[in-house]
This record gives C-alpha cells, sequence and structure tokens, in this order.
C-alpha cells in the first residue's frame, strides 16, 4: 500500500545524495583552485604534472587524432557522393575536427590515461596515510597535490588538442588526397575557406575546460578514496566515468554557449 | 624531577574525556592523558584499542566527538586544518605506524621534507642535514638516493623516524617505534628516543607493544583498555601497578581478564 510513498522517498533520497555530492565537489574545486593563486608554490610539481600530462599524453592524443580525421573523410566522401556533395568533404573534416572531435576525443583519452593515474596515485597516497603525514609535515594537500594538478589539466589540454586538430586535418588530407583522388591544393583551398576562429577557439575553451574536469575528478575521487586496494580501484573507475560523463555534458553546454543564436 | 617541571609550566599536552566513535563504534570513552615538557610517555594495549587513533586525534588528522586536548595549555580540539593548524604541526614530529613515506619521493627528499617543502631551505643543505638525521637511525647515505619501495620495512620505518625528528621538533609522536626490527637496530632506535627526550628536551608519546622498549624509553606508562586509560605511572612501578589489566598485558599471559576474542579450536 505504501508502495508510492517509498519510492517518491528513493528519488528524494537519491536528489538529495546527488545535491550533496555536488556541493562537496564544488567546495573541493574552490580550495584546490584557490590554492593555485596563493603562495608557497611548488613549482618543481607544476612542472611534473605539466609534462605527464601535457607531454606524455601527445602520443595517444595523436593517434586518436590521426585516425579520427582519416576515418571522418572516408566516411562523408562515401556519404556525400550519394547527393554529388563531395566537395565539402574538407570543409567537414575541419570543422568537426576543430569543434568537436578534437576536444571531445583528446578529452576522453586524458580522461582515462591521466584521470585514471591521478585517482590511483592519490588515493593510494590517501591509504597509506602519506596525506595524513602531509599535513603533520605542515603542507596543506591541497596546494601540494591537488592545486598542481588542476593548473596542469586546465594550461595543457589546449595544447594536446590543437596537435590532435592539426593531425586529425592532416590525415583528413591523406585520405582525401591519397586514396580519393582529391586535388590537393583545392582541398587545402576548402580546408582554409570556411575556417573561423571561432571554430578553434571554441574547441581550445572546451579543452580547457574539459582538462579541469579531468583532473578535478582524478583528484576528488582519489582525495575521498576509501581504505585499502579495492578503495582505490573503485575510485579510479569513478573517476574516469564521471569525467567521462562529465566531458560530454559539457560539451553540449559549451556548444550551446557558442554557437545556438 | 620530571613532576616538578610540570607543575611549572603545566603539561605539554593534555587530554580530558576523549572520546571518538566510528559510526556505531565507540573507540574512545574518555581518554585522560597527561604529557609534560621533556617527559615521555608510552602508551601500551591491545591491538585495536584506538591508540593510533588518540595520537591522530592529537595532531588533527581525526577530530575528537568530545573532550577536550590541549599543547602547551592552547585548546586544539577542533582545530581544522588552516594556519594555525600548520603553525601548531610544525611543533609535532610523527612516526606513522606504517611510515608513510611519501613514495614518489627519494628516501634523503622525504626525510627532508618539512625543511624544503615547509622552510624553503634549499636542496643542497636540506640533503646534507637529512644525510646526517639517516646516520642517527642508522642509515647509510647511499639509502638516500633510493626510493620508499626499495627498502626493507624495518628500513622504511627507520626513514619515518628521521623524517619525524629532521626538523628538531618540539614533541614527537612514534607510532611503533621498534615494530619490525631486529633487537639491535631496535635498542639503537630506543637510545635515539631516549637521547631526543634528555638531550634535546623534546616531550614524546610513543605507543608499543614492545615491553622492553617501553621500559627503556618511557618516564611514565599508560594503558588503554575498552577506550580509557586504566592505569597511568612511571615506569619503575609497572610491575607493581596492583592492576590485573597490567600485569596480564606485560607479561604476555593469554589467561586474565583481558578477553581476547577468539574461540578455542
Ligand atoms: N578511519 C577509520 N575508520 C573506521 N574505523 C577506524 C578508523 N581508524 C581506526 N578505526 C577503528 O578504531 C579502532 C582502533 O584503531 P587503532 O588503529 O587506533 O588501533 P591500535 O590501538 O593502534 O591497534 P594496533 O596496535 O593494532 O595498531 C579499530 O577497531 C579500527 O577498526
Ligand atoms: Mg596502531
Amino acid at each position: 500500500m505504501n508502495h508510492p510513498i517509498e519510492f517518491v522517498a528513493l528519488i528524494g533520497r537519491a536528489f538529495l545524495g546527488f545535491l550533496a555530492t555536488a556541493g562537496r565537489l564544488v567546495l573541493f574545486a574552490l580550495e584546490g583552485t584557490t590554492h593555485i593563486f596563493r603562495p608557497p608554490f611548488y613549482f618543481r610539481l607544476i612542472r611534473r604534472q605539466m609534462v605527464d600530462i601535457g607531454y606524455y599524453s601527445m602520443p595517444v592524443v595523436g593517434m586518436t587524432g590521426l585516425f579520427a580525421g582519416m576515418v571522418l573523410a572516408l566516411q562523408s566522401y562515401t556519404g556525400f557522393a550519394r547527393f554529388s556533395a563531395e566537395g565539402a568533404v574538407a570543409t567537414v573534416v575541419v570543422l568537426s575536427m576543430t569543434r568537436e572531435l578534437g576536444p571531445v576525443l583528446a578529452g576522453l583519452m586524458v580522461a582515462g590515461r591521466i584521470g585514471a593515474s591521478m585517482a590511483a596515485e592519490i588515493g593510494t597516497m590517501r591509504v597509506t596515510e602519506q596525506i595524513d603525514a602531509l599535513t603533520t609535515l605542515s603542507t596543506n594537500p591541497f596546494k601540494y597535490l591537488i592545486a598542481p594538478r588542476l593548473l596542469a589539466g586546465f594550461t595543457m589540454l589546449p595544447f594536446l588538442v590543437l596537435t590532435a586538430d592539426i593531425i586529425g586535418i592532416f590525415g583528413g588530407y591523406v585520405v582525401s588526397v591519397y586514396k580519393l583522388d582529391f586535388n590537393a591544393a583545392n582541398y587545402l583551398k576548402r580546408s582554409w575557406e570556411f575556417l573561423e576562429f571561432l571554430d578553434v577557439f571554441s574547441g581550445l575553451v572546451k579543452a580547457s575546460v574539459f582538462g579541469f574536469l579531468v583532473a578535478l575528478m582524478g583528484c576528488y575521487h582519489g582525495f575521498n578514496s576509501k581504505r585499502g586496494a579495492q578503495g582505490v580501484g573503485a575510485a579510479t573507475t569513478n573517476a574516469v566515468v564521471s569525467a567521462s560523463i562529465l566531458i560530454l555534458i559539457f560539451n553540449y553546454i559549451i556548444t550551446e554557449l557558442f554557437f545556438s543564436k | 624531577m620530571a613532576d616538578a617541571k610540570k607543575t611549572n609550566k603545566g603539561p605539554k599536552i593534555q587530554l580530558r574525556d576523549v572520546h571518538k566513535a566510528f559510526g556505531a563504534k565507540q573507540v574512545l570513552r574518555g581518554v585522560n592523558l597527561d604529557v609534560g615538557e621533556a617527559e615521555s610517555v608510552v602508551i601500551i594495549g591491545g591491538s585495536g584499542t584506538g591508540k593510533s587513533v588518540t595520537l591522530k586525534c592529537i595532531l588533527g588528522l581525526l577530530q575528537a566527538d568530545k573532550g577536550s586536548i590541549k599543547v602547551a595549555g592552547e585548546e586544539v580540539a577542533g582545530l581544522e586544518s588552516g594556519p594555525d593548524r600548520d603553525r601548531l604541526n610544525a611543533k609535532f614530529g610523527m612516526l606513522f605506524q606504517h611510515a608513510a613515506l611519501f613514495d614518489s619521493l627519494r628516501v634523503w627528499e622525504n626525510v627532508a621534507f618539512s625543511l624544503t617543502a615547509g622552510h624553503g631551505m634549499g636542496r643542497d643543505q636540506a640533503r646534507e642535514i637529512a644525510m646526517k638525521k639517516m646516520a642517527l637511525v642508522g642509515l647509510s647515505s647511499k639509502v638516500g638516493d633510493l626510493y620508499p619501495a626499495e627498502l626493507s620495512s624495518g628500513m622504511q620505518k627507520r626513514v619515518g623516524l628521521a623524517r619525524a625528528i629532521a626538523p628538531d621538533p618540539e614533541i614527537i609522536f612514534f607510532d611503533e617505534p621498534t615494530t619490525g626490527l631486529d633487537p639491535i637496530m631496535s635498542d639503537v632506535i630506543n637510545e635515539l628516543i631516549v637521547t631526543c627526550v634528555k638531550e634535546v628536551g623534546c616531550s614524546a608519546l610513543s605507543i608499543t607493544h614492545d615491553m622492553v622498549s617501553a621500559r627503556r624509553i618511557g618516564d611514565r606508562i599508560a594503558m588503554l583498555y575498552q577506550g580509557k586509560i586504566i592505569w597511568a605511572g612511571p615506569v619503575n612501578q609497572i610491575d607493581r601497578s596492583g592492576n590485573e589489566y597490567v600485569d596480564q598485558f606485560i607479561n604476555g599471559r593469554a589467561e586474565g581478564p583481558i578477553e581476547m576474542l577468539v574461540r578455542a579450536l
């Protein structure tokens, strides 16, 4: 008889739980972000994170961009051939890469690579009491662990995405010219013709936001990791899944902000 | 002697009626404990009675549910992270039960951590001090360039000890300093703790299961049982405590008032 009530209560509880988590997350992000601007600064740590995110992610992100650009050319060519619009292939490749595929694919790849490793590293530090040890050594864990990662995520992703864009467009060019027999000069001209500053810029803004989200999710889940190896495993999974979902949600929101008239 | 100092300056650490629970599980149920200036107090007690939790409450890593914790007369219970907590922690040195070394840093960087990160000391100078502290705990300078994962657990423990004493703290906490060490190295460490207290004049609060070590390093011994300090007194009175729980514990007998939750086969 009281089933409907229980059902409503369940939804209510889930909703309250969601709000509580969102609140904790915002506080966590604020605390981490403010430490970016307050001395002392740990330049060694910031540099190490930047190299780890910006440099060592290049191969993965580059490969992703290359094949995305290649398949894009192939698919749009075969699709557009049905209504004799093959000429649009260059434009499709360049716009799709800079606006959407570059940032989203790079973001997702980095979520898997960086988000997971951040959650695992910080989670292990939590369960082996290294974070407690930081506190007893008068070092704020937010300043020492969280702030450098947020900063590196935020600043490095645009560079990665720019690389992915360029490699992706190049991949599209290679397929179009060498496999689909486009005229090279014509293809290049078509590529530039319709590209606007906003296309690239919006992609880079997305990149910054995604980088911040990935680092935030890795840090947050690692920092709040429960005890033991199982806890760290769960933190890693949660970091990757939540970062990926947030990337897709924010991708929509930012696209809407930039391009909906 | 220690008592005379105590009345002069008041206790360095004072716990009154400290309670701590994890969910429904009451771990501390009213702990009272004093550590005087330049005094070394040892907490003994069965596994899982809340000895480490007591230390973490003093250090602010856990927040006590109830009660008062004073450090040098200043109330610190409820003092969460912030500049005040950092200033307080700068007086403390802590050896964690499982060492808790930073595994992304080399051994010497671990030992020098409070100097480089906290005081902004140059790396060369910090390294020199770290090497000296490592020599005190019987670690050669070759060990300094290794990573913690490359050390045995007894060596890690000693690195943790060196890290705890590196900034010359006023108050040191040792969570089982001699566990996992061979008898000779244990004695070296005991000696080191005694030196810290007697010569440097810091206060020490240690946890140990090792009665040999407890007798060596402690001025006073306190026994924690079921969330309370059931006996505390000078180390030379521990054999005449008149407390059957203490007697059973220090003599390591399975039979007695302390019931272990095990069933016979
Ligand atoms: N973070 C925590 N969350 C939940 N329970 C905890 C936590 N820390 C400690 N406990 C519980 O508190 C009790 C006391 O733990 P504590 O680590 O203080 O024991 P101990 O006296 O140091 O034992 P040992 O001699 O084995 O180190 C244990 O039963 C433990 O399960
Ligand atoms: Mg313990």
